[in-house]
């Protein structure tokens, strides 16, 4: 149980997917302009990850790795992601229009929205480390709360970020550093500011 | 039509000026910050991508035309996979220190947008020798980018460069530069004067 908090809490602060491994950025900077939109994709983005990396944590433990196929892994991840995002789409499409039609192209694009493919992928590195290791995945429990952390670490920083851009559109920016230039520096400070976690144990 | 027709030509010269696909198409962002702390692994991770972005581009490219256009995603996906995946092989098998380093961002050129982004918006559209051009075009203009911030930070973090030392012994590593923050800031600035050269030019588009 200690251990699923401090999975938990690890990845929401320290191994932020954004601040600490840049995977997602390119959804995160294109879709964080207001608050509204940036909720709406960390939480698809949050639910796409608690499905795939459990997923793909059975099939890496189950499948390939007892056949030694562990070098198909990245075809089969992808292909999973793929299809769930298919899923996603089609029940964001049903349930809420209005959100489907201000994600617009973003939401396919969740399929290679590198945060996803990231996750399974350190997933997949983290079996093999030390048990006693805060980051260890030894479960499938692990892999759904570490799936849940990161989804929640992306969900929070894009929505800091939207309301940090929302904010910014009064201010005065040099001509040139207007729109992306600024938008990576404030991303880098808050990076900086996301450091003071580092060392977090629980 | 040429080989190295003017059109061509321009084809591959245009992504790494005026049409980046970091600076201005704002694509393959995620990969461009993580491994560019040194130099050897951002010049890696910046010709793995650019032999895979012209090999895909070029296998998209003569199959365009039987690809079911609802499942064109999955089957370009597919296709990267497959490319990433002899990559990946071929770098653990003959550098497997920088394989090591770049860990799962090897794995992770297959979500580069900066694949998807010219698949779906070059390659399906036009014949395969013009489409390795773009793909080798986007992939040395991303390299070119990525070995600007690697450069600066192994300069500044650690005072070598590929591993050697070229600032005097007195210098202290600037730890600061080594953070995934700096590389943020970095390609901030970089963007700030491309845009700042290229502004006029911008403007009268």
């Amino acid at each position: 149980m200690e251990h699923l908090i401090n999975l938990f809490f690890r990845s929401i602060f320290v191994d932020n997917m954004i601040f600490a491994f840049f995977l997602g950025m390119c959804s995160f900077l294109a879709v964080s302009k207001n608050v509204k939109t940036s909720i709406g994709l960390g939480a698809a983005v949050t639910f796409v990850l608690v499905v795939t990396v459990p997923v793909d944590y059975l099939l890496q433990v189950h499948v390939l790795e007892p056949l030694g196929l562990s070098y198909l892994s990245f075809i089969l991840f992808i292909a999973v992601i793929a299809g769930m995002t298919q899923i996603v789409e089609m029940v964001v499409e049903r349930y809420s229009p209005s959100l489907y039609s201000s994600l617009g192209i973003f939401l396919p694009l969740i399929a290679v929205n590198c945060a996803i493919m990231g996750a399974s992928l350190f997933m997949q590195q983290r079996i093999n480390l030390d048990p006693a290791s805060s980051q260890y995945i030894g479960n499938v429990w692990d892999a759904i709360v570490y799936a849940f952390g990161s989804g929640l670490g992306w969900m929070l920083a894009i929505t800091l970020m939207g309301a940090i851009r929302e904010k910014m559109q009064y201010s005065d920016v040099p001509k040139p550093l207007q729109g992306l230039g600024i938008t990576f520096i404030t991303v880098g400070l808050m990076a900086m500011a996301m450091m003071c976690f580092s060392g977090l144990k629980i | 039509m040429g080989l190295f027709s003017k059109q061509n030509k321009q084809v591959l010269a245009k992504p790494l000026s005026l049409d980046n696909p970091i600076m201005v198409q704002v694509l393959g962002i995620c990969s461009a910050l993580a491994v560019t702390s040194q130099l050897k692994p951002a010049i890696v991770m910046g010709l793995a991508v650019t032999v895979i972005t012209a090999f895909s581009n070029v296998i998209i490219s003569i199959i365009r035309k039987s690809i079911p256009m609802r499942i064109r995603i999955i089957v370009q996906l597919v296709v990267v996979a497959a490319l990433v995946t002899i990559v990946s092989q071929i770098l653990k098998a003959f550098a497997y220190d920088v394989s090591v380093q770049l860990s799962v961002y090897v794995g992770l050129i297959i979500t580069n947008c900066i694949l998807m982004g010219r698949l779906e918006a070059f390659a399906m559209m036009n014949k395969p020798w013009p489409s390795f051009l773009d793909g080798i075009g986007n992939g040395l203009g991303y390299a070119m980018i990525l070995i600007i911030v690697g450069f600066v930070r192994e300069l500044f973090g650690r005072g070598t460069l590929l591993g050697f030392q070229v600032l005097p012994d007195s210098y202290v590593g600037n730890g600061m530069m080594t953070m995934p923050a700096m590389a943020l800031i970095l390609l901030g600035c970089i963007i700030w004067v491309h845009r700042a050269y290229f502004y006029k030019e911008e403007e009268s588009k």
